[in-house]
């Protein structure tokens, strides 16, 4: 473990999304992109404010790349206007918006040096040199490249390289910083460093970032907000917390996160306590969080696993949803075990704990009787 | 620890695998060369063929000498007489001019190549080379048809009234030009479209996203990358039109000086092959020097 870890700094909590008077820096108004017959983006509306270090998750190929390349200008919406700072930009090519792009691969130039990359940008400003000296030195410094200025990318290491990728579009001092999957080629231990470094940095320059990614954790570590997009439609938008505690569907429970999902009917609600009927548990479900249904309607039970707890005994408090089974199989993942519980009628549920003990010392193992019971806060219930 | 009989054949392996090329050089390059070099300093005779060996055996007052004569004056006159410095610089000239309008014609069209879909290259590849399945020879008498003062360009110039009075073209230096621009097109074409096949479009994207516009990221990213390809083509429509015979033949009429037909007069009008294989050789000179020094200065510079 290094100890030199850059530590996020405390910032103050601002959420301006919160805020009805805030006016939006970034504005997406009912975007939509086709190649042919394929919708890559589909009538997207979404509001980014500045100072925002804004998440797009998705799985592969659900046009977040193409959302973030209309952003850039490198697309042209099919329909739909974008807004930066108040002034359309639906017609303004990319070389004239005030937003820098951080490749995927890179795309760092070959044939110039690192520091020809980062004052590439800066050169095509026409500033004075010494200007573009001082604010190249100025990047270099940020990133940590000092002493690579007059190495070639082909002699850079792969976190060196999205070093120049990030520098290379800092000092251009965009309005908006768009990130395509920027920590994609690195291991999990400099990915990890990198996105607090990212993160410390977009605080200082108080930029606004928007990132590409298909990991949920990345997206969760670095964004204030963000989008969970599904074949080119936005499916939920939120802070990471939100959207890992409150689910809006089925799609974004199982994206984000592990979950068991339970199917089940509306049975009651009686003020902020809802039941639901799980047929395939043979229980009732309570839930705290109501939402608006018919008797009869299908629903889903959203539980996620470590809001389950495992015993070898039944639950003391009453009130809590309960149910019993057999441990089938653990996957032992180091800070936390998987128990997969086979309940009686055949039904898989999953729960993790803690491993707080070593693996030998733990009491529960395979085909242990066992009860899984969570509280009426833990769970969701779900309308699609 | 390899055994000792490993290590043997190992060492003979690589002998024989950097050895194939070499004998192939030998035999194909060295030997010719050799027997030009050593006809560039034989005397000229009238017999068959007509040349003095230049190694004899001489008895002199009853004793065996090995006499080698090595006549100089075969390059002395090369110097001397201004005909042969006139050819050279002359042709030096030609296949420079050729090969910057070659490169000019060349340069879109590989470019418009590569950034065609990938299904559709290699039938635009195929539409390059095409040419080389008839003769090179009868392409040339062809644009001789095109060329004349009643040919086909003649004729469509003055049916579209651009003209009124025929242009002369052929035995002309722009004749030549537009011969050898046409030869040798497909080899400059290739090595560039080769390159620029492998450029990443995102390099573009990048450029265009730093404030450039599309114009100029073509000339800050794209050309520079597309050097290697450049110079390879260069080299290749360069070279070979520095002794170009056919088309100044054919095309450039009796005017036209160029050191591959001056080698072909004295080879086979004045038979004094000793001067022309003096010709081959200082053009040959004349060509790999100044290459190789070059060749060398850029391989320093990619080291830098
Ligand atoms: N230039 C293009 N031509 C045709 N189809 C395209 C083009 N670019 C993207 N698409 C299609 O649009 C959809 C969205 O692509 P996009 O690259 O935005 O996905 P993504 O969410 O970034 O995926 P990934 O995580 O794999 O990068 C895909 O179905 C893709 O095949
Ligand atoms: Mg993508």
């Amino acid at each position: 473990m290094t100890t030199a870890r850059p530590v996020r700094e405390a910032r103050p909590r601002i959420e301006p999304w919160q805020d009805p008077d805030a006016v939006p820096f970034v504005r997406i108004q009912g975007v939509t992109k086709t190649f042919g017959e394929v919708y890559a983006v589909d009538n997207v509306t979404l509001d980014i404010f500045k100072g925002e270090f804004f998440a797009l998750l998705g799985p592969s190929g659900c046009g977040k790349s193409t959302l973030l390349r209309i952003l850039a200008g490198l697309e042209r919406p099919t329909s739909g206007r974008v807004l930066i700072d108040g002034q359309d930009m639906t017609d303004v090519p990319p070389w004239r918006r005030p937003v820098n792009m951080m490749f995927q691969s890179y795309a760092l130039f070959p044939h110039l040096s690192v520091r020809k990359n980062i004052a590439f940008g800066l050169e095509q400003e026409r500033l004075p040199r010494a200007e573009i000296a001082e604010r190249v030195a100025e990047v270099v410094r940020l990133v940590h490249l000092e002493g690579l200025e007059d190495r070639k990318p082909d002699q850079l290491s792969g976190g060196q390289k999205q070093r120049v990728a990030l520098a290379r579009a800092l000092v251009k001092r965009p309005k908006v910083l768009l990130l395509d999957e920027p920590l994609g080629a690195l291991d999990k231990k400099l990915r990890d460093q990198t996105q607090l470094e990212l993160v410390n940095i977009q605080d200082r320059l108080g930029l606004t970032f928007v990132i590409v990614t298909h990991d949920q954790e990345e997206a969760m570590t670095v964004g204030s907000r963000m989008a969970i997009m599904r074949e080119g439609q936005i499916a939920q938008i939120g802070t990471p917390s939100e959207i890992y505690e409150y689910p809006a569907s089925r799609f974004v429970a199982e994206f984000v996160g592990e979950v068991n999902l339970i199917e089940a009917r509306f049975a009651s609600v009686n003020g902020t306590t809802m039941r639901v009927r799980a047929p395939a548990l043979g229980i009732e479900i309570v839930t705290d969080r109501p939402v608006p249904a018919l008797p009869g309607e299908p629903l889903w039970v959203a539980v996620r696993p470590e809001k389950m707890s495992i015993a070898k005994t039944p639950p003391a408090e009453t009130g809590y949803n309960c149910v019993e089974g057999e441990v089938f199989d653990i996957e032992y993942l180091g800070d936390v075990s998987v128990y997969h519980v086979r309940l009686d009628n055949g039904l898989f549920l999953r729960a993790t704990e803690a491993n707080k003990l070593r693996l030998i010392e733990r009491p529960i193992t395979w085909e242990d009787r066992v009860w899984l019971s969570w509280g009426p806060d833990a769970s969701v219930v779900l309308k699609t | 620890m390899k055994g000792k009989a490993e290590r043997d054949r190992l060492a003979l392996g690589r002998l024989l695998l950097i050895g194939v090329p070499f004998a192939w050089l030998g035999l194909f390059f060295l030997l010719p060369f050799t027997i030009v070099l050593k006809l560039s300093l034989s005397e000229p005779a009238l017999a068959q063929p007509p040349y003095l060996p230049i190694v004899e055996w001489v008895e002199e007052a009853g004793e065996l000498y090995l006499a080698i004569r090595l006549r100089v004056q075969n390059y002395l006159t090369l110097v001397g007489d201004g005909l042969y410095l006139a050819a050279f610089a002359s042709s030096l000239r030609i296949a420079a001019t050729a090969t910057v309008l070659a490169l000019l014609v060349a340069f879109p069209i590989a470019l418009g190549m590569a950034r065609c879909p990938p299904r559709v290259r290699p039938f635009l590849l195929l539409a390059v080379m095409l040419p080389f399945w008839t003769s090179f020879l009868i392409r040339v008498y062809a644009w001789m048809g095109i060329l004349k003062d009643d040919g086909l360009l003649n004729a469509l110039l003055l049916t579209l009234g651009l003209i009124e009075e025929p242009l002369v073209i052929l035995n002309t230096e722009t004749a030549v030009l537009i011969g050898i621009v046409y030869s040798y097109l497909p080899f400059m074409i290739l090595p560039i479209f080769a390159n620029l096949e492998k450029h990443d479009p995102s390099l573009l994207e990048a450029a265009v996203d730093l404030g450039c516009r599309p114009i100029v990221a073509f000339w800050r990213i794209t050309v520079p990358l597309a050097r290697p390809g450049i110079l390879a083509g260069c080299f290749l429509v360069f070279i070979p039109a520095v002794g170009e015979f056919v088309i100044p033949d054919l095309l450039g009429g009796a005017d036209t000086l160029m050191i591959g037909r001056t080698l072909w007069l004295e080879f086979f009008t004045n038979r004094d092959w000793p001067l022309a294989s003096a010709v081959a050789i200082a053009m040959l000179l004349l060509l790999v020097v100044p290459i190789v020094f070059f060749l060398r200065l850029q391989a320093l510079g990619r080291l830098r």
